[in-house]
């Protein structure tokens, strides 16, 4: 299977998120902002006002905390930029698509395809998960310059919203569509055939643990 | 004696080769998965990550931005010495901690866990960890870093003797399958396994296993050798590549190790150190000598032991340090 490549502006257009497909191979250029539980709950939760004129400036939300730093005369070092999960971010993700009309998911791991369905699908949004994950020296490579930091003195370096103006930033790939696909569940869907072939000849474990059964009432020994 | 400012001005070195160079052996360990996946979506994965590796090294960066939960083991031979005192030592390492953080620059990723108060510059309670083993010859310190990444790919259970293999094959597959979907794990990985002990140390040993063991190296006992080879060929057929993709490759190694426990009990730990398996180590002698390397050498005999008593002479006269 031949992998795509495809340039894409962090204010993309309707039509270019409708064109991606999923597996897709996304370099960014455009500014970006780094926004996870520390930035979602200053400003959905706490009312703080947004720093960045969005959707304008950015539609493109990267759940990232990168290795950086500021120096002595307030200019900025970043090296690597790597995503962090995303799943622990769905509480927040719905109220803050609306309010920053956010187009462009960018993380680690996906969310599950009610999500999209749900609220990346009705607000024209993808979501892009980088490689690896690990792919943060060449992630890094895509920084043009980083523009600004905000709220790192309440929320230090690493949960603070950082702005990013990016050329070219990948690779990232494409785990979602404008149907709701999910590329993960795609993929779990073809590794689950195998999976009672491999658990061939274990054994579940003589004493049982909470969360392998529901019922509080249950005995755990078996 | 073994200087303070060599101990500290060496650890700044080492936490930047962990968090820039990936370890030859891990490397090689991926090198020969690219080789053999034919997942494309997995295969594709893999060559990013060899690239990444290139960049990192080209442009002295960070090889993940994630750059993990800085901690130090700490080995020393029988007859060091350290000026200033082992507080003397971990202020050092405390120090070279916060200042790489700093310069490198890593991520700094250690907060408090409930007020989410952040130094940033991973250093804090109980942060970084400074852990301690000791040989029976020589005037010598090892300080040896690893940044391993902290969320996904590591739990433990309590098994029991009744358990037997199939409990554990049963308990590693499903963390191999639980966290490695979706990619959680950001594997392919060095598995540790951690047997037996009392359960925070069979975590420890787990942990160890994985994270002070060169890929390819193998447990001394032949059968658990044998075990551990088995298990690595169990996780690559599982179906799954990196990030969860269709491939086959999800383990780099394996690396199994055990310690007595309870007559009752066969306590397990799992632990993936991952596409960033960072790690770095060097050697201090008395003299000033800094010897750079990237196999910590931590599982020595004197490790494993068994016996109540240790022929320390024996050792002692191997001793390579001057004067040590």
């Amino acid at each position: 299977m031949k992998i795509r490549e495809v340039q894409l502006s962090t204010t993309p257009d309707e039509q270019a998120i409708a064109d991606l497909k999923l597996g897709d191979i996304v370099y960014l250029t455009g500014l970006l902002y780094t926004a996870r539980e520390g930035v979602y709950t200053r400003a959905l939760e706490n009312q703080a006002n947004l720093p960045l004129d969005l959707p304008t400036e950015s539609a493109a939300n990267f759940h990232c905390s990168p290795a950086a730093t500021i120096r002595e005369d307030g200019s900025f070092d970043m090296g690597a930029v790597t995503a962090t999960a995303s799943f622990r971010f769905a509480k927040w993700l719905p109220q803050w698509m609306q309010k920053t009309g956010a187009k462009l998911i960018i993380g680690k791991g996906g969310m599950s395809s009610e999500a999209y369905k749900e609220y990346f699908v009705p607000n024209g949004a993808v979501y892009l998960s980088t490689v690896g994950y690990g792919t943060g020296a060449l992630l890094g490579r895509g920084i043009e310059k980083v523009e600004a930091v905000y709220w790192h003195e309440e929320l230090g370096l690493a949960q603070a919203m950082w702005v990013i103006r990016c050329n070219k930033m990948g690779p990232f790939i494409v785990a979602s569509d404008l149907d709701g696909n999910c590329l993960f569940e795609r993929e779990n869907k073809k590794i689950a055939k195998n999976l009672d072939k491999v658990y061939e000849g274990t054994r579940p474990a003589v004493l049982k643990r909470f969360g392998e059964t529901d019922d509080r009432e249950d005995e755990l020994i078996g | 004696m073994i200087s303070i400012d060599v101990i500290q001005s060496t650890a700044e070195q080492l936490m930047d080769k962990a968090a820039i160079e990936i370890p030859e052996d891990y490397h090689n360990g991926l090198r020969s998965a690219a080789k053999v996946e034919t997942g494309s979506l997995s295969g594709y994965v893999i060559k990013a990550m060899l690239d990444n590796y290139d960049a990192a090294k080209e442009d002295r960066c960070a090889m993940c931005g994630d750059t993990g939960t800085p901690r130090w083991y700490v080995k020393m031979g029988n007859e060091t010495t350290i000026e200033g005192g082992p507080i003397a030592l971990e202020a050092a390492l405390r120090r070279a901690t916060a200042n790489s953080t700093h310069r490198v620059p890593l991520r700094p990723n250690r907060v408090h866990p409930l007020w989410r108060t952040d130094h940033n510059n991973n250093v804090g309670i109980g942060a970084p960890e400074i852990e301690y083993g000791y040989e029976p010859g020589g005037e010598w310190i090892d300080l040896i870093t690893v940044h391993k990444g902290g969320l996904f790919g590591t739990d433990y259970r309590m098994l029991f003797p009744s358990d037997g293999i199939e409990g554990i094959k049963r308990f590693y597959l499903d963390t191999l399958v639980a966290f490695g979907k979706r990619g959680l794990a950001c594997q392919p990985a060095i598995i540790g396994i951690g047997l037996g002990g009392c359960k925070d140390t069979c975590m420890v040993l787990g942990k160890r296993a994985a994270c002070l063991r060169v890929v390819g190296s193998k447990n001394p006992d032949p059968k658990i050798a044998e075990l551990e080879a088995e298990f690595k060929e169990l996780g690559n057929s599982i179906g799954m590549g990196a990030m969860g993709f269709v491939g086959k490759s999800m383990v780099i190694d394996c690396h199994i190790e055990v310690g007595y426990c309870h007559t009752g009990g066969m306590q397990m730990s799992m632990h993936a150190f991952c596409l960033s398996s960072r790690r770095a180590v060097a050697r201090i002698y008395a003299d000033g000598r800094v010897e750079y390397r990237t196999d910590p050498d931590w599982f020595t005999d004197y490790q494993r032991r068994e016996t109540v008593e240790w022929p320390l002479s024996t050792h002692a006269t191997l001793s390579e340090a001057p004067g040590g």
